[in-house]
């Protein structure tokens, strides 16, 4: 009879367990559909195509773009080197890990402090926002983020591959950039675009930094408008033809940053698909 | 005497058939030796005899596996008890995360019986099984230390005691002394021995010496096929297969 | 052409180098400056400053310690929401899903947690923050909705997909034969899950736990959206609060105006990298000796 107990014990535990589940799904496909539903009605071309001052919101979404687009490309000057610098060959097991450590201190840190940190550079050196500052700040919001997906790119690369290059007479240059960095290049792929999406999503470090206007990016040195700081801006107007914006950009934002999320990982899959 | 008979048994991993067709009267009581070269689906067997295959999800069983008369597999089929019924020491051990004392303790108080009842009769419970399993004496001044800490060979002993302590009435033992060294092999040896008086025990073993020395009855496996099984006496001294013949000699292994 | 070839080498050894050196110096510069910077504040630890709690900057008196409570509050209310469901929810994925479902969700675990905090911001103003109101007239309770729980409510909701996904990865780690252990001495395997599967992983769990801690202490856009921003020590579910990532967020426009307001601002900077950073930091040194000690 006690065993008849256990078994309803069992019982519950899988109903609770499966009930969690089941909240956090539906609490997530209310999200998601909320945001489809609240946008769908308004992104349209006409949307899409006029800047803020004809009621669109293509300002934010190329700015957005800009800024992705810089500050990744920004990061990958630093990541990918840095990167190469902790594969086993360059680094001893003391400094890898101490890197790894200095990397978790800064994927960790929120990026409003990123925010901060740059806004206080840019009084110091008298930098007004601009689009210029904001690809410097999301560079650095992105930087620990792509070192480290890039580190475990490279490190999830079969040892042989050293042994034998090393064998054949290669040095450690030639063997990093003829056979390691090909070798991983769909992880390194994979590990930009996740620092694209993540930058492109932040709005904390930008807001000091990037600025916001109604028009279209004009230079490096004017200040840019952004997709999350549209949603952020607009909401908070009574005028429910201005906060349609907020749902537009919203919805479109939310479609990039999917897209490159599930195109990251279709490459991941086919780059593991390959090595086997 | 628990009577185990298994009809018509089909395992296999996905599409990769591990066991076919194996019908089998186990004899009741005494040590039943599972011998047979790496692979040969010498584990999977004794695993399906306690529904521990439905833990893999592609494995599928079919066939029969008769316990005193009832298929383990038919639906409805009351598994705790069985698992109760059947005790299991695995090919590697595993330590249960939590001292030494309740990893023995572990399987008898989920099942609440009566020499777990108050902490006198636990303590009772678990020197004796300690000391059944040849572990008490290098265990009984840490009993409250984590079983991690214990080397590969005392977590061993220590995976047997625990499967005793739940007081079972067929012991599957996969290769239990694999790990040890000498002495303590004569010693959990020497426990199967006292326990085949009581119990019906199936021993995987790659040791043939081992084998001639404990086992009453012999079951010989290659490529998931039964191909002979006998008491010890004729199997060893009169092996009809000429794959049992080779094994013998040392020429498959 | 073996010198070139050695050149080559070196070449790349040194930009490498320089580039990781690069990045610590990045971590070092970010601490030293918000450490310089926040100085004059930390030099004046009386009351009515730094861990006061009253904020007036035109007064001069830039306390921390209302917006310190808010960040905590609203943090351990969100991991107090998220994270029972999250570890009932990956014990149901590690436990008793098939195979195939669990690939299923992985994926979308990766796609959650890359959902932009400014559309969980967004989805709180239109829902969770009317929800709230909703449920405080339901109770009696004066509200706007703009509460200490419609933030724990979106930072849970953030929160999950990454401690879920931690977690299910912790459990996926505790060897298979571990439980085949416990359910062959004829435990459930709710009992498996509970007194083995649970216990092996605990500490991989806490560290879960922890970086969902860093995580959600620092979130600004979602929470600062919904908390309803309002300087005072948060009492009530239904009352605002004023988190420190917000307060950074709001008033760095005034920093330049109004005398030592940068130094307090800095501080409250410094308080986040600090308590986030260091958290994950430590997360990850007990996470690796986990390891090593296998
Ligand atoms: N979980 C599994 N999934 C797929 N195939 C498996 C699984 N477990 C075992 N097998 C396969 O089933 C066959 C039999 O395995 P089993 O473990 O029963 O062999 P064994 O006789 O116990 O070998 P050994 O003496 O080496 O322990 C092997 O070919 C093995 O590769
Ligand atoms: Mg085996």
């Amino acid at each position: 009879m006690s065993r008849t107990r256990r078994c309803r014990m069992d019982r519950l535990a899988r109903w609770a367990m499966g009930g969690a589940l089941g909240i956090l799904g539906i609490a997530f496909a209310g999200l998601l559909l909320s945001v489809v539903m609240r946008g769908l009605p308004h992104l349209r071309p006409s949307m899409l195509l006029a800047d803020g001052q004809g009621g669109g919101i293509a300002h934010a979404l190329v700015g957005s773009l800009c800024l992705g687009a810089g500050a990744s490309v920004l990061a990958l000057l630093l990541a990918l080197p840095a990167a190469v610098a902790l594969q086993r060959a360059y680094a001893p097991p003391r400094i890898a890990e101490a890197a790894a450590l200095v990397l978790d201190l800064l994927w960790g840190t929120p990026s409003i402090v990123y925010g901060a940190f740059a806004f206080l550079l840019m009084v110091w050196m008298g930098v007004r926002t601009s689009l210029l500052a904001g690809i410097l700040t999301l560079a650095l919001v992105m930087v620990p983020v792509m070192t480290r997906a890039m580190t475990e790119a490279f490190r999830s690369l079969p040892p042989e591959l050293w042994e034998q290059a090393t064998a054949l007479g290669a040095t450690r240059g030639e063997i990093t950039l003829k056979v390691a960095l090909r070798q991983a290049l769909p992880g390194l792929v994979t590990a930009f675009l996740l620092a694209f999406g993540r930058g492109i999503g932040d709005a904390a470090s930008i807001l000091f930094t990037a600025g916001y206007t109604d028009r279209l990016p004009g230079s490096l040195m004017d200040p840019v408008a952004s997709l999350p700081l549209e949603v952020f801006y607009q909401l908070a107007t009574p005028d429910p033809t201005v906060q349609s914006r907020a749902h537009a950009a919203a919805l479109l934002l939310l479609i990039l940053v999917l897209g490159v999320t599930l195109i990251s990982r279709a490459l991941a899959r086919r780059a593991s698909r390959h090595r086997l | 005497m628990t009577h185990i008979h298994i009809k018509n048994l089909h395992v296999a991993y996905g599409s990769h058939t591990v066991i076919e067709g194996l019908d089998l009267e186990i004899p009741d009581g005494g040590i039943v030796a599972i011998l047979g070269p790496s692979g040969c689906g010498k584990t999977t067997l004794l695993k399906s005899l306690n529904r521990l295959l439905d833990l893999h999800e592609d494995v599928t069983v079919r066939g029969s596996v008769l316990i005193d008369g009832e298929d383990i597999y038919a639906p409805g089929s009351d598994l705790l008890a069985l698992r109760k019924k059947v005790g299991f020491v695995a090919q590697r051990p595993f330590p249960l995360p939590m001292s030494i004392h309740d990893n023995v303790a572990f399987g008898a108080r989920l099942h609440e019986l009566p020499t777990v009842a108050d902490r006198a009769a636990t303590s009772g419970t678990v020197e004796r099984h300690l000391r059944r399993a040849g572990l008490w004496e290098e265990v009984k001044h840490r009993l409250d230390a984590p079983a991690k800490g214990l080397s590969i060979g005392q977590q061993q002993r220590l995976s047997l005691a625990r499967a005793l302590a739940v007081e079972p009435e067929v012991i599957l033992a996969d290769e239990p002394t694999s790990a040890l060294d000498p002495l303590s092999v004569r010693i959990v040896e020497a426990q199967f021995r006292a326990l085949r008086q009581d119990y019906t025990v199936l021993l995987v073993t790659h040791i043939l010496r081992q084998a001639r020395r404990l086992a009453d009855y012999v079951i010989f496996l290659y490529d998931g096929h039964l191909v002979e099984h006998g008491p010890a006496e004729t199997f060893f001294n009169a092996p009809v297969d000429p794959r049992t013949q080779a094994y013998l000699h040392g020429e498959i292994s | 052409m073996r010198v070139d070839r050695r050149w080559g080498d070196a070449a790349v050894t040194v930009l490498a180098r320089g580039a990781l050196f690069l990045v610590f110096g990045l971590a070092l510069v970010l601490g030293l400056t918000l450490l310089l910077r926040a100085c004059p504040m930390l030099g004046s630890l009386e009351r009515s400053t730094l861990l006061g709690s009253a904020w007036a900057p035109a007064q001069g008196s830039f306390g921390l310690r209302t917006f310190l409570a808010g960040s905590l509050a609203v943090t351990v209310l969100a991991l107090g929401l998220s994270v029972p469901l999250c570890l009932l929810s990956a014990l149901y994925l590690s436990e008793h899903a098939s195979r195939r479902l669990r690939e299923r969700v992985q994926p979308v675990l990766d796609v959650a947690a890359g959902v932009p905090s400014v559309v969980f911001g967004l989805f709180g103003v239109m829902f969770v923050v009317p929800g709230v109101a909703a449920l405080g007239r339901l109770l009696g309770v004066p509200t706007t909705g703009y509460s200490l729980l419609a933030g724990g409510l979106v930072l849970a909701l953030m929160a999950a997909p990454f401690t879920l996904s931690v977690a299910l990865d912790v459990l996926l780690a505790v060897p298979m034969g571990l439980r085949e252990t416990a359910l062959a001495m004829g435990a459930t395997r709710w009992e498996t899950a509970w007194h083995v599967v649970l216990r092996e992983a605990r500490g991989g769990l806490l560290v879960a736990v922890v970086m969902g801690f860093a995580r959600a202490f620092g979130e600004t856009l979602a929470v600062m959206m919904v908390v309803g921003n309002v300087a005072v020590l948060p009492t009530s579910l239904f009352g605002p609060a004023y988190p420190l990532s917000a307060l950074l967020a709001n008033t760095y426009g005034e920093m330049m105006s109004i005398p030592r307001m940068e130094g307090a601002l800095m501080s409250a900077a410094l308080l986040l990298f600090l308590a986030t950073g260091a958290v994950s930091c430590a997360a990850t040194l007990v996470l690796r000796r986990m390891r090593r000690l296998g």
